[in-house]
Parts: C-alpha cells; sequence; structure tokens
C-alpha cells in the first residue's frame, strides 16, 4: 500500500516536470520582462514573473517558491545593472540550474543589451544605492525596449531553433506595431516637453529623458534611502519655486512623504503604474505606456 | 613595460654568461675574434632594445589615444541615449583598458562592536557539556564578531567564499576561520556540490552567520548542542527536486571533528537535511525542513570559550562517545503585498534533540571520577521579528533547555557523584531558559544598531539580566542574505 502510494507520488512528479518540459520555462525577475517574454514567446513558453507591480524589485527574499522557479527555468529575462543583486545570485546559486547561471544563454539581462544612463563616476555608499552599471529601470524608454525585444527573440530563437519561425514572426509584428505606437506616443508627448516633476527614486529618468520632462527633485535623500522630514521640508522650498506639474510615485511605493509634499505644496500626486500590473490599465506593455502618458497628461492638464 | 623588462633581463643573463664564460678561462679559452663576436652581438641587442623601447612608447601613446576616444565615443553614446535613442549593445564603459580590479572578488568587511552589562559572564547550562564556541559576552565594551567574507564566482563551473572571524579577546587578537569553501555552478540538474569548511546545512539558523541573526545572541540550542553553530569540514551535496514547490535535500559527509564532535580517525560527521516552503499568497511565505546530524568520537574535550575561568588543572573529557541530533525548523514571513520595505512579520522556531553516550571522565589533579552516560537533551526557541516602519524592527524571543542525563558504573577515585556532575557540566537542575527583547535600528542595507535585553535563568543561579547595545555595520560589497 505504502510502495503504491509512493510511486504514484513519484508519477506525479515526473508527470509535472514533463509538462513543464513541452514549453520554454521563462523565469522573469520583473512584469514588464514577463510582459515581453510572452509577447515573444506566444503558446512555446510558460513565463513566470518573480516580482508584481506592487514589490520593490530592489528588495524582495529570495523565497522557498522562487528558488523552485529557477529551478525549473529555461531562461532568465532580468532587468540586470544590480538591480535584483539582493536576490537573483542567491536563487541561481541554490537552484543547481546550470543553464541560467552567468554566461549562459539561459542569463539574460535586459538593461545589459542597451546603454545606460547616470553611470556613476564614483562609488561610495555615502551616496546611497548607486549602481555601478548606470540606472538599471530602462523599460520605460520604448526605443531601448525595443532594443531589448530584438535580443531577447533572438535569444529565444537561439535556445528554441525549432520554433525560431514562429519566433521571428512574433517579434516583427511587435516590432511594426511598437513603432507605430512610438510615433502616436512621442506625438502626444510633446505637450509634456519641458515640463517639471518631482520623483520618488530614480526610476523615471528613462521616460522622463524620452518625453524632455525634467525631475527638479527627488523625495529619497539619496538613491535608496527612504525620505527623511528634513528633506521633504527642503522639497518644499524647490517646489514652490520650480512649480512642478506633479509628484510621480510608483504602484510600489510608499507615498506618505509624496501625499505630505502634495497637500502642503498644491502640486498634484500622481501614481503611476511604473511596470505591468501597475494599475487596472496597464495590463500589458502598450496599455502601460498608453497609461502612463495619459495619466501625465491628464496632470499637466489639470493644473 | 613587460617588453622593456624581459629585454633587460635577457641582457642581464646574457653579461652573465659571458662572465661565466671568462671566470672559466682556465679550460675554455676564448679568442680575441669570438670576444668581438659577442661584443658586436651584445650591441646589436642594446640597440634592438632601444627601438623596442620606442615600439613599446609609440604602442602606449596609441593606446591612451585610443582610450581617450573610446572615452568620448562613450560620452556621446550616452549623449545620444539621454536623446531618448537607444544606441544598441553599446555599454558605458571608460574604454578599452584592461584593470585587473575588475576581476577582484567581493570583499566584505563586517565590524560588531557592542557594549553588554551583565553580572556573570560565565556561561552555565546545567546538563549540557559546552564547547566550540559557546558563551556570554564580557561586561562593558568589547568588540564582537568581525568578519572579513571574500567571494566569487572562481569561473563558470564554481563559486567559492571565504569567511573569517577577528576576534579580541583577553588581550589577544584570534582570527579564526569560520567557512573557506568552494562550490558548483553549473551542474545542473538541480544539483550543487560544496567542499571545504562551511557551516553545515541542517536547522535554519545553523548556515546563517552571526551578523545576520536576529538577536545579538545566538538561541540557546545552538550554544548548548552545537558550541555555536556546527562547523564541519568535508563535503556537501544539495539538490533540488524539479516541483512546483520548493523540495530540496542534503547531505554531508564530514569530519565530525567539531563540536558535538570529537576527535576521531574515520570522518564519522554525516549529516542529513530536507527542506520544503512555499508561498501561502502574496503577501506571505513559509519554510520547513528537517535535518539530522550523527557523529562518534574517540575523545571530546569539553569546556568552550568560557572567559574568566579559574586556571584550575582540570580535565573534562568524553571518551567513545556516540552523538545524535534530531531536528525541525520552521519560518514564516508576512509583508503586505511581498513588499518588505514599509513593514514585515517573521516568525521562526527551531527544535532540536540530542542523543549523546559516552564514557564520561573528570580529573582535577590527583582527583578523578568517571561514568557511563547517556543523555537525552532538548531545546527550541522561537522569535518573531516585526519592522513596523521603514527602518525599525522589534523582536522577542523564548529559548527552553531541558536535559535528561543517566550514569551507571560510577567511579569515585577522590571526587564524589555530586562533584563531578556538577563539574563535568553533566549534572542536571531545572530547564535554562531565557527571555529577550530587541529594538533595531536599519538606516541602510549596511548598518544596524541594536538594542537588546535579555533575562536568562540557566536553572542554577538566580535570574541574570543582561542588557546589550550593538552596532553591526558592513563595508565594501555585501552578499545577499537568505530566506
Amino acid at each position: 500500500m505504502r510502495i503504491q502510494i509512493i510511486a504514484a507520488a513519484l508519477a506525479a512528479l515526473l508527470t509535472v516536470s514533463m509538462e513543464a518540459q513541452a514549453k520554454l520555462n521563462v523565469f522573469a525577475c520583473e512584469p514588464e520582462w514577463k510582459s515581453l517574454a510572452e509577447t515573444l514567446g506566444g503558446e512555446q513558453v510558460k513565463v513566470t514573473s518573480a516580482t508584481t507591480a506592487f514589490q520593490d524589485p530592489h528588495h524582495i527574499e529570495a523565497r522557498p517558491s522562487l528558488i523552485a522557479k529557477t529551478r525549473r527555468a529555461d531562461v532568465l529575462i532580468c532587468t540586470g545593472s544590480e538591480l535584483e543583486i539582493g536576490w537573483l545570485p542567491l536563487l541561481l546559486r541554490q537552484s543547481g540550474n546550470g543553464s541560467v547561471q552567468e554566461g549562459q544563454p539561459g542569463y539574460f539581462m535586459a538593461s545589459e543589451q542597451v546603454s545606460r544612463i547616470e553611470v556613476p563616476q564614483q562609488m561610495d555608499r555615502s551616496m546611497g544605492d548607486i549602481h555601478a552599471g548606470g540606472n538599471p529601470h530602462v523599460h520605460l524608454d520604448p526605443h531601448r525596449l525595443l532594443t531589448i525585444a530584438q535580443a531577447f527573440s533572438a535569444r529565444l530563437q537561439a535556445l528554441d531553433p525549432d520554433h525560431m519561425d514562429d519566433y521571428q514572426g512574433r517579434l516583427e509584428n511587435f516590432e511594426a506595431r511598437w513603432l507605430t505606437a512610438i510615433e502616436s506616443w512621442e506625438k502626444q508627448a510633446v505637450a509634456l516637453k519641458g515640463k517639471k516633476v518631482v520623483v520618488h527614486h530614480k526610476n523615471w529618468s528613462y521616460l522622463l529623458n524620452w518625453l524632455g520632462v525634467e525631475a527638479v527633485a527627488d523625495l529619497e535623500p539619496k538613491p535608496g534611502i527612504p525620505p527623511t522630514s528634513s528633506h521633504l521640508v527642503s522639497l518644499l522650498q524647490v517646489t514652490k519655486a520650480e512649480q512642478p506639474e506633479a509628484i510621480l510615485v510608483a504602484a510600489y511605493q510608499d507615498d506618505k512623504g509624496a501625499r505630505w509634499l502634495a497637500d502642503k505644496s498644491g502640486v498634484p500626486l500622481v501614481r503611476l503604474p511604473f511596470t505591468v500590473g501597475g494599475n487596472e490599465d496597464a495590463g500589458d506593455l502598450t496599455s502601460l505606456y498608453e497609461n502612463t502618458l495619459s495619466l501625465l497628461l491628464s496632470a499637466v492638464n489639470g493644473s | 613595460m613587460k617588453l622593456d623588462r624581459f629585454l633587460t633581463g635577457s641582457l642581464l643573463s646574457g653579461g652573465l654568461l659571458l662572465s661565466s664564460y671568462g671566470f672559466a678561462g682556465e679550460q675554455i679559452m676564448v679568442d680575441k675574434a669570438e670576444y668581438e663576436q659577442l661584443k658586436a652581438a651584445v650591441k646589436l641587442l642594446m640597440e634592438e632594445s632601444k627601438t623596442s623601447k620606442q615600439a613599446v612608447q609609440d604602442a602606449q601613446q596609441a593606446a591612451s589615444e585610443a582610450a581617450a576616444s573610446a572615452q568620448a565615443a562613450s560620452k556621446e553614446a550616452e549623449r545620444v541615449a539621454e536623446r531618448g535613442r537607444a544606441a544598441p549593445k553599446k555599454v558605458a564603459s571608460t574604454g578599452g583598458r584592461i584593470s585587473g580590479n575588475e576581476f577582484n572578488p567581493a570583499i566584505s568587511l563586517i565590524l560588531d562592536g557592542r557594549y553588554t552589562d551583565i553580572d556573570n559572564s560565565d556561561l552555565e547550562l546545567p546538563g549540557f557539556q559546552l564547547g566550540g564556541e559557546a558563551g556570554l559576552p564580557d561586561n562593558g565594551f568589547t568588540t564582537g564578531h568581525n568578519e572579513l567574507v571574500i567571494s566569487a564566482n572562481i569561473d563558470d563551473k564554481f563559486y567559492g567564499a571565504l569567511t573569517a572571524a577577528i576576534v579580541y579577546d583577553e588581550g589577544e587578537t584570534e582570527f579564526e576561520l569560520e567557512e573557506a569553501y568552494i562550490e558548483t555552478l553549473g551542474l545542473g540538474h538541480g544539483l550543487t556540490l560544496k567542499g571545504g569548511r562551511f557551516f553545515s546545512g541542517i536547522g535554519y539558523l545553523n548556515s546563517i552567520h552571526d551578523h545576520a541573526h536576529d538577536f545579538a545572541d545566538r538561541p540557546l540550542v545552538y550554544d548548548a548542542l552545537f558550541g555555536g553553530h556546527l562547523m564541519e569540514t568535508g563535503l556537501q551535496a544539495r539538490w533540488v527536486a524539479p516541483t512546483d514547490f520548493y523540495l530540496s535535500f542534503g547531505a554531508e559527509v564530514t569530519s565530525g571533528s567539531e563540536f558535538p564532535g570529537g576527535e576521531n580517525d574515520n570522518n564519522n560527521g554525516l549529516g542529513f537535511f530536507v527542506k520544503t516552503g512555499g508561498d501561502i499568497n502574496e503577501s506571505s511565505s513559509w519554510q520547513l525542513g528537517a535535518s539530522y546530524y550523527t557523529t562518534d568520537f574517540d575523545v571530546r574535550e569539553a569546556g568552550g570559550h568560557s572567559h574568566g575561568h579559574g586556571d584550575d588543572e582540570a580535565d573534562n573529557e568524553l571518551l567513545d562517545g556516540d552523538v545524535d541530533i534530531a531536528g525541525i525548523d520552521f519560518v514564516y514571513k508576512w509583508a503586505p503585498n511581498g513588499n518588505p520595505k514599509q513593514t514585515n512579520f517573521k516568525f521562526q522556531a527551531e527544535y532540536f534533540v540530542r542523543d549523546e553516550k559516552g564514557h564520561a571522565e573528570f580529573t582535577e589533579g590527583l582527583n578523578s571520577a568517571e561514568a557511563d552516560y547517556d543523555g537525552e537533551q532538548e531545546g527550541f526557541y522561537a522569535q518573531a521579528i516585526y519592522q513596523f516602519m521603514p527602518a525599525w524592527r522589534v523582536g522577542v524571543r523564548y529559548d527552553h533547555l531541558e536535559a535528561d542525563n543517566r550514569f551507571i558504573n560510577f567511579v569515585d577515585n577522590g571526587i564524589d557523584l555530586d562533584e563531578f556532575l556538577e563539574e563535568s557540566g553533566l549534572g542536571t537542575v531545572d530547564d535554562p531558559n531565557r527571555t529577550s527583547v530587541m529594538l533595531d535600528y536599519t538606516p541602510s542595507h549596511f548598518s544596524r544598531i541594536r538594542l537588546q535585553y535579555s533575562e536568562f535563568d540557566n536553572g542554577l543561579d538566580d535570574t541574570e539580566d543582561m542588557i546589550t547595545l550593538q552596532y553591526i555595520m558592513s563595508l565594501g560589497s555585501h552578499g545577499a542574505h537568505s530566506y
């Protein structure tokens, strides 16, 4: 009897792992890469995301469930540039999965496919949580995103050559849609050019550079250091002098500091999705950009 | 530069060769023509060296020009990027400079200092022979466990790490090797092998270094049963099952000579552990583990780091010993939406039971006593930590130990049973227990200041209070902490 139960359990385990092997298992570190992998991989891939839009990708725990997922992954798609340094190296070491280790074809770091801005000239911890490789939050620049999509599709094609044509077809479809979308977004974004905003962490830099919007203040006194009351007070003066259009907060961020500043200065607080799933409208990459733009535009038009 | 040195070197050795020819003159006559020939050859070599030097200088010039233009190019790329156009595949580096520093391993230094208010810093746990690093901090200002951690991927196949503790104690600086191991990276199929000296994978807290613990001291059960941590030298194999939920198995073959083991000839240490865990929902996750460790030994010397003991010539040994330890551990973590930045909560508990047998011998000067000993000791701790706002955490922990030791064939050679029981540490009184509360402040990932209060009843004397103010700071790269 006992042997039968064990045999049944083993059989169940095997079926689970066999089924998984039919598709390419993609482990995405953040929701934006999950969405990209789904778009480019279609029915050939099974994608899981390590984080949600309500989690700070800098700080999550290397949970047991994530070790199990890393163990079964055929390819990782993560931001890189040290964004996940607090947990990804640990997942890799504990997973015992040879195909997703650094340097393997199954290891894909999105931000390392494109140039990065804000590369520090000097590294010192007193400067806060800075990344030697530059600002890793590249996914809100649509041009960089396209380059990343091309590189990731090439990776999928190399890993799963049987479906090369499928991947290529999806990429071409995506490129066409994306380029049209960029054109229309850039037309809308003309209204945002030269406007000023207050940010909470440097995770908007690529978006703001693309849109030509200037960040006049940061709620964090140093990258990664939560807002302090003295810093907020000093921001109040900057805000009054610079007259920004909005205070930007990501879905995963605590808005206590931002709310205080918004109340005192009258500048509206705008909670942006930051990534796919950050609000109800941002269901995929395209709607993430559309929603972000429309929220920014309505903030500018409202004031 | 290298070429330069090489040429000088070959010239020098050529010269030496010549002079040795000269001094060996009695056997080998160097005629004038040959000498002239050699002289010409040397001259030629020197000319060549000059032109090579020039070439090297030219190359250096060209390299620095290239580096400068690469720097300019990367700046340009950045400018382009800032205009919002993605420059594909252009890493913003500082040009083609090759620097060995890029390959330096990650180095981190952990500084630990404390002020402790304690009346008696001799740790005594009746029923438990102490070993390893079990102990209490000294009264007053002390530097704790300063740790140096060096780690890196060695190549695409191996990872390596070394952790050494630098401890200043009673006027002496000790350098203790805690871990020095290599581990496979790309073995695949969920398999990882580790070799060297490492903290055993048993339990939850055993493999986590003290600086990452949530209290200023280790749980009593770790001090009592493992002498702090079960440290091992040997091999470990781990396998993660290809299942949807987390399931991993580990086995260790080790020297088995560290406390609670002892001297043995056959690498008798054997450890096994299994861990499973998962997410309950987006906000909460858990891990459950079970472990087993066994070793047997010829001799185990008892008595750990106990500070400030009188220097009596006592000898406290366990001969022909056999130790088995089994344990379970559980961790539960919660953070709203899985985002621990604002608030989070953690509960953890571990229980271990140790069964040990052996021939206990206690000798003091000319007097001694001995007995066959069979003990069953167990202990647990449970703790809860709550981060109520960014950077601030509170925690509470309860520790409990229990020992049931039996003796037969007692022999009194000048030491009676009562004295033997007390001096050997094997006699049981009441169950030791301790309650601790702590508050810590963590302004960044790299610094922490902690205040802790403990009320410790070792089952023997009166209850003892301990207040600790501690800092733990981490310099340099700071590796990820495990779940």
